[in-house]
């Protein structure tokens, strides 16, 4: 080291350094920081040999603790599957219209089914699962108006299977023909003013009535002769007042000239049957079940 | 203390100590980088990661020119409250053909990692279109103008032959063929056995964004559709390792 001045008044010494005049005490760092940082050091050489550190030429050192996050992610799921077996289990296996009758079951899955809802279902749905407004295309569920039926088996094979969904095989499915491709527009507008006139709108009689025949021959098959639809089918009730996508003249023609193919995912697989179970009971809980 | 002598031969030599730094700091990279590319657990090799579909590549590159990752991650990680808000942790070779990687380190919107097949095609459209109409608390911006902007994938073959350039098992067959299979997958009438043969069965063809040419909007909502459904979760033992 560059030769220390000597300490005059009993100054510290200096370190020897100087820039244009400015001279650096060569004060000892203080006990308390030098400790510290010696203890940092053995801390972090305890640290690789407890966790998971080295690379090696097969693989890193595993650590004495044997950690892993994969394993400590599954343990801590684990335990409230645990937590919850008993119950889930007997939710998964009893009668799907016995759930409202068990004071147990039934408060658990109303609050796990709003959970479930609220992360899987109501960006589509609705927070209020009222179907985020009307004419949006996706269904209100708190209305009476079901296009699959609205008894719990119904609910639970739609949310299990979804509505058209490609990758499912037991998927609802239903398909209105594109009737834009063999009528004319013409006819479209008669049918509309029919559908009007079923739905107790504002409608132009003539063409309704025009309408009419056209309707049986095209529509009665699934939406049936009446126009209340038919759940077997899912073809909705053309009758009340409730749209899926708006009963107003324009959409209606829209409707019927290119058809419609709202799609919900099969959310077997997704989710365990327990949390299908639970948002099921949930959604018939809500107003609209049967 | 002689060693501590020539310490000052360094201090007072700038580029003696810029090129020893130097050489610091590459054995550090070595040895914190290198094994990264030899250590088997780093390099998972996991069943039905595919390379994207020249459509989906392209989906991807719009994703990154409208900058989705700046609000959204694709990165689940493994922790309890996100493996059941969105799903299994991801995977290291979910992101092996991504290049870049959109991990993202910002959640103002949520996660996307597992956004494949969790909404409808009309859904994505909707709400890329106008955010409010599903979510109405959502503050997105509007992308409607995807919608209107057709694209013939003119390019795409040099797309799918760049991503090949860095290390993407693209074959030859698939970037002579990737114009042809852009279109298709937006098509259900299109002939798809080449893509299905290339690409694999799990392959969505659909006309995404349900209006009658191809358009960004098909892209990108192609793209979202795939995110995270690659892997089959219900057969997929994972190694505690790794």
């Amino acid at each position: 080291m560059s030769k220390q001045d000597q300490n005059k008044n009993n100054e510290p010494p200096t370190t020897g350094h100087e820039w244009d005049g400015i001279r650096e005490y060569d004060n000892p760092l203080p006990r308390w920081w030098l400790w510290t940082f010696y203890a940092t050091i053995v801390w972090a050489i305890g640290f690789t040999i407890a966790y998971p550190a080295w690379p090696m030429l097969k693989g890193a050192t595993p650590g004495l603790l044997g950690y892993s996050s994969r394993a400590d992610v599954a343990d801590d799921i684990q335990s409230f599957v645990d937590a919850n077996a008993q119950v889930d289990t007997r939710l998964a296996s009893v009668e799907l219209s016995a759930i409202s009758d068990d004071p147990e079951l039934k408060n658990y899955a109303l609050n796990g089914g709003k959970a479930v809802f609220a992360t899987w279902c109501a960006q589509c749905h609705g927070a209020g699962a009222n179907g985020i407004k009307a004419g949006s295309g996706f269904p209100n569920l708190i209305d009476d108006d079901w296009l699959w039926g609205g008894k719990i088996e119904d609910i639970h094979a739609t949310i299990s299977n979804g509505i058209r969904d490609e990758a499912n095989d037991d998927t609802r499915y239903s398909e209105m023909p594109k009737f834009g491709e063999f009528l004319e527009p013409g006819e479209i507008g008669q049918l509309v003013q029919f559908v009007r006139l079923l739905s107790n709108q504002d409608n132009d009689a003539t063409k309704a009535a025009a309408g009419k025949e056209l309707f049986a021959e095209n529509c009665s098959a699934c939406h049936g002769d009446t126009g209340k639809g038919d759940r077997d089918q899912g073809a909705p009730d053309l009758t009340d007042a409730i749209w899926l996508y708006g009963g107003d003249s324009e959409t209606l023609t829209a409707t019927i000239t290119n058809a419609r193919f709202g799609v919900m995912p099969a959310w077997a697989g997704r989710l365990s049957e327990s949390q299908i179970r639970q948002v099921a009971t949930y959604v018939h809980d809500q107003g609209g079940g049967e | 203390m002689s060693f501590f002598t020539k310490h000052k031969i360094v201090e007072t030599n700038a580029t003696l100590l810029l090129a020893l730094s130097l050489g610091v700091v590459t054995i550090g990279g070595i040895v914190e980088i290198v094994p990264l590319f030899y250590l088997e657990n780093t390099i998972e090799d996991v069943e039905g990661i595919r390379p994207y579909t020249p459509l989906e590549l392209t989906g991807r590159d719009i994703y990154i020119r409208e900058g989705c990752y700046l609000c959204h991650s694709q990165m689940i990680r493994p922790l309890r409250d996100e493996v059941e808000r969105y799903g299994p942790y991801s995977l290291a070779a979910e992101s092996q053909y991504d290049h870049p990687f959109q991990w993202g380190s910002k959640r103002t919107g949520p996660d996307l990692a597992r956004v494949g097949g969790r909404y409808s095609d009309e859904w994505h459209v909707n709400h890329l279109t106008d955010p409010r109409s599903v979510v109405p608390v959502s503050i997105m911006p509007t992308y409607g103008f995807m919608s209107d902007k057709v694209i013939d994938g003119k390019y795409v073959a040099d797309l799918v032959q760049t991503h090949k350039y860095v290390g993407v098992p693209y074959t030859d067959e698939m970037v002579a063929k990737a114009q042809a299979d852009f279109a298709a997958q937006a098509d259900p009438d299109a002939d798809t056995d080449g893509l299905f043969e290339r690409y694999g069965d799990n392959v969505n063809v659909r006309n995404f964004d349900g209006q009658p040419e191809l358009t960004e909007m098909d892209a990108l909502v192609a793209y979202l559709q795939v995110l995270g459904t690659m892997v089959d979760f219900s057969t997929f033992e994972p190694d505690a390792s790794r």
